[in-house]
């Protein structure tokens, strides 16, 4: 089938079968390998891209069902050479260590920033629930998304 | 500062293994089998081939041919790479598919058809052993049962002589059950031969590139020096990274048979179900004590459970690793142990998952005989601990199972801890709750951690000492270069080993870039794992360093005409990045920087005679012993009496790691062994069903703690330097996955008191709380009534 999903601002069309999944349509067709594919049972999150500003995870995601919508990943966060202040939050809080994680943790971390521009812990560790990280204990990436909120 | 690395993970431009892309690569794919123990009467893959988009179709025969269908493992055993008599754990490699496309390959897999004879197979490890178990190893010749080894260290006369006359003695038996490192980023590989040149290279996200390469070329052999293998970015580790898995093999061949680079990257059920298992040990011990508290001696029984391979990576001469660091942080007389290795159906691996070779079942072990001792004396557990701990002028101190800690400064730790929580202020409260019946629990640890593998004279892995070697370039503009032969898994070696470097030369750390990872790129070593960069490769860091150092001693005397004697060596701290310069002494002002003198060094400065000129250092450090840093951590938690949940309310962390290279990461290290800890004592286990089917083979049965079960953490710092170190650091990666695991359970049995429950084994998931509570606890590893 024909797709046409527009991507951190760019308009792509690809032929792709059904069944291919959205995470790989972005690993694989247009060579976006900030997100990752850590799972088989969207448990971990670290697929977790933006559809229509929306944090999904693109493993449980058909490629097909984002025909028409708009992807954002972790490579659309960095506007005109400025790094986004979730970005920021997390180089200067020690948000992260292997980086496996953090392209989805960013974007969720934006998402609730939009919402919510000054989240208290409980909120964002909550929002963060549905994404694991085996390095970080959680800790610094609370409060790299508190440091955002306040850059 | 920080870390370098940041910029690109943060951008989504790190290059993982599964980010390589080559022109022309293929996917591979693996057949699993679905029996944990079954012969295998035929493999039919005509079907498979038949698939237009499969290119090649390998089973454990084509690689027979190669004679390639059985590997050597880091414990001298041999694995199957693809089955070729009988498949011994579920999930086990039987045939390799490459294909076009991964999704191509994956459906040819459903086109192979294997006909399996099922056999009974062995699940319960304290079974292993009877006489009418199945002999899972018909393949080793002169195999009957199914013992792998057995091992002691200690003196068993003086400890059985201790405990004949002991006032007091307890005993425990207690599993600690079969878990799994899981990183978030699986295991895989990119293989790519090049027919013309002969030359190999692997991408793989391998904690020991170097090892890799030279086990390569053993087993396949070819030629070391036409095998390159490139750990990129690898999206953490934690001990699954550290074997050589059947995936890479065939990769290689599969690359070798098309003539193309093949990729393979397994699922999380795979990586779950075949790769590095880590714990498994089933441990009885006995501690004998005076009336008093007293700790006299202890004595230790293990069962440990190796699944169907003996693929368990430890030093040669350790079968049970560093176990025997067992005696903990206090100070004994006499100690005890024997560990029996049993093949079951089960995957291989066993040493993983920040575990310092066994040192995680070791602290545990006493960490909980401890507790399990002040319930029968009735006394507090931080007392019993404060009577019993090391003394600073104890150090070095030879355990009675032969260790030698380098350094310790225990009750000044153990006191930091106990303040930070609270700890006369959370007894009170613990008892106002228990007389209104509600369940809070305080679990404490004291470890003592031996990292830093090793003294070459006693390890090795497969024949290579574990020493690290280190190279280190200063270019014409005061620039450097530096390459090591560890291997960051997210543990921030591309920044605290320019630091070390920018410390030791008086450089800005931003102006040493640390290559890591590729073995043409970089000098021989073993990698890391068991918290060993920092002792290890970070000594060799600071060594090569001053080597440099030296070097430019001369060419500053040259420059300066003088006597290389008459020279001091000067940091100006004030200084951008901090400046260092090579001064006259008596005149300080006639000084050259390390800028000018390693222009210099490539200059037409006439040198003295011997000195080559340019500025740059090899070097090997063996190191002299292992550090041990150490640690009292402090858990509390509340238990529903309901329903069995727990909730980590606080964890306290006092860590002394030596000197902190930087403070920031050696903060994020703890904090992830912390969440680590919590995840093994309240979730994760990778149990059994009798016929072998692996039930914790995805992340819906195999849970990993979230931000929701992680308290925020509360740490504290003593800094007691290694003084055999050149930095007087210590590792600490695995510290805090090693320390805290018996602070939750100690806690969660704590809270458990009132029911007179001394002991229940992990994971302490509601259900097995609540069945503990109701006097009916169950074997968490097995689901076999």
């Amino acid at each position: 089938m024909q797709v046409t999903i527009t991507v951190n601002g760019l308009p792509y069309t690809r032929e792709v079968e059904p069944r291919l999944l959205l995470v790989h349509f972005l690993r694989d067709e247009l060579n976006l390998t900030g997100t990752h594919w850590g799972c088989d049972t969207s448990n971990c999150g670290v697929c977790t891209v933006q559809l229509d500003g929306v944090p999904v995870k693109s493993c449980t995601v058909l490629a097909v069902m984002a025909d028409g919508h708009e992807v954002t990943t972790v490579e659309g966060l960095e506007r005109d050479g400025e790094l986004d202040a979730v970005q920021k939050g997390f180089m200067e809080c020690h948000g992260l260590q292997c980086g496996f994680c953090t392209p989805g943790m960013l974007l969720t971390a934006r998402w609730l920033l939009d919402r919510e521009p000054h989240p208290d812990e409980g909120t964002i560790r909550e929002a963060i629930s549905g994404q694991l990280c085996r390095c970080t204990g959680y800790e610094n990436i609370v409060k790299s998304i508190q440091r955002a909120a306040e850059l | 500062m920080h870390r370098k690395e940041d910029a690109r993970f943060i951008r989504g431009r790190g290059n993982y293994v599964d980010d390589v892309r080559l022109p022309g690569m293929l996917h591979g794919a693996i057949l699993r089998s679905p029996h944990a123990h079954a012969r295998i009467l035929s493999i039919d893959t005509s079907a498979a081939e038949a698939h237009p988009k499969v290119r090649a179709v390998i089973t454990g025969q084509t690689l027979a041919g190669l004679n390639l269908a059985w590997m050597p493992t880091l414990s001298n055993d041999v694995q199957a790479v693809l089955a070729t008599d009988k498949v011994r754990f579920q999930g086990q490699e039987v045939a390799f598919v490459v294909a076009e496309d991964a999704y191509s390959a994956r459906d040819a897999l459903e086109l192979i058809e294997v006909d399996y004879e099922p056999l009974d197979a062995v699940v319960d490890a304290r079974r292993a052993l009877d006489e009418d178990s199945p002999v899972i190893r018909d393949d080793l010749e002169g195999r009957t049962s199914n013992r792998i080894f057995d091992w002691e260290a200690g003196d068993r006369e003086r400890t059985d002589a201790i405990f004949a006359g002991a006032e007091v003695t307890i005993n425990q038996d207690m599993i600690y059950p079969r878990v799994h490192p899981a990183p978030l980023e699986t295991c895989g590989a990119v293989a790519d031969f090049d027919k013309v040149t002969g030359k190999l290279t692997v991408w793989c996200p391998t904690q020991a590139p170097h090892a890799h390469r030279t086990l390569y070329a053993l087993v396949a052999g070819l030629p070391e020096h036409k095998i390159r293998v490139i750990s990129p970015d690898i999206g953490g580790g934690f001990g699954g990274k550290v074997g050589i898995y059947p995936g890479y093999v065939c990769a290689i061949v599969g690359s070798i048979v098309t003539g193309r680079p093949v990729k393979w990257m397994e699922d999380r059920s795979e990586n779950l179900m075949a790769t590095a298992f880590a714990r498994d040990y089933h441990m009885s011990g006995e501690v004998a004590a005076t009336r008093d508290g007293v700790i006299q001696a202890i004595r230790v029984k293990v069962l440990a459970d190796h699944g169907a391979f003996n693929g368990t990576a430890q030093p040669t001469k350790f079968p049970a690793g560093f176990f025997h660091v067992f005696t903990g942080s206090y100070d004994l007389q006499a100690a005890h142990c024997e560990v029996t290795g049993v093949y079951t159906n089960k995957a291989p691996g066993g040493v993983a998952y920040a575990c310092s070779f066994r040192v995680t079942e070791a602290v545990y072990l006493v960490e909980r005989l401890i507790d399990v001792l002040a319930a029968e004396l009735g006394l507090d557990p931080a007392e019993l601990r404060l009577r019993n701990l090391l003394k600073p002028d104890q150090f070095p101190y030879t355990s009675p199972t032969g260790w030698e800690y380098d350094s310790g400064d225990y009750i000044k730790t153990m006191r930091m801890a106990m303040d930070i929580a609270g700890y006369d202020k959370l007894r009170a409260e613990q008892a106002d709750k228990r007389a209104r019946g509600e369940l809070m629990g305080i679990g404490i640890s004291f470890f003592t951690e031996a990292v830093g593998a090793g003294p070459r004279k006693h390890m090795d892995i497969l024949g290579l000492g574990m020493a690290d070697g280190a190279e280190l370039r200063v270019h014409p503009t005061g620039k450097a270069v530096l390459r090591v032969s560890c291997q960051s898994q997210g543990q921030g070696h591309e920044t605290t080993f320019a630091q070390i470097v920018g410390h030791e030369l008086g450089i800005p750390a931003d102006d040493v870039e640390v290559v890591h990872g590729d073995t043409d790129q970089t000098p021989f070593g073993l990698g890391t794992y068991g918290s060993r960069s920092t002792p290890v490769s970070g000594a060799a860091t600071a060594i090569v360093a001053r080597k440099v150092r030296e070097r430019a001693r001369l060419v500053a005397a040259a420059m300066l005409e003088c006597s290389p004697d008459d020279l001091d060596w000067q940091i100006d701290e004030s200084a951008e990045g901090r400046a260092g310069s090579w001064a006259v002494r008596g005149d300080p002002a006639s000084r050259k920087s390390m800028q000018e003198i390693a222009l210099a060094a490539h200059s037409a400065l006439e040198l003295p005679d011997g000195v080559e000129g340019h500025l740059d250092a090899v070097t090997v450090y063996n190191p002299p012993n292992l550090t041990y840093p150490f640690g009292a951590y402090i858990c509390v938690v509340d238990v529903d009496p309901g329903t069995g949940q727990v909730k980590v309310r606080r964890f306290v962390a006092v860590d002394d790691c030596g000197v902190r290279i930087n403070p920031m990461i050696v903060e994020g290290q703890i904090h992830g062994g912390l969440a680590d800890g919590v995840g093994m004592a309240l979730m994760q286990v990778m149990a059994f069903d009798e016929e072998g089917n692996h039930l914790g083979a995805s992340f819906m049965d195999y849970l990993l703690p979230t931000s929701m079960e992680c308290p925020s953490w509360e740490l504290g710092e003593t800094v007691t330097p290694s003084p055999h170190h050149p930095l007087g650091a210590k590792g600490v990666g695995e510290s805090a996955t090693v320390g805290s695991p018996p602070a939750v359970v100690n806690a969660v049995v704590d809270a458990l008191a009132p029911y007179g429950i001394r002991h229940a084994d992990m994971p302490l998931t509601p259900a097995n709380v609540w069945r503990v509570i109701q006097g009916d606890p169950f074997r968490t590893d097995l689901a076999i009534p």
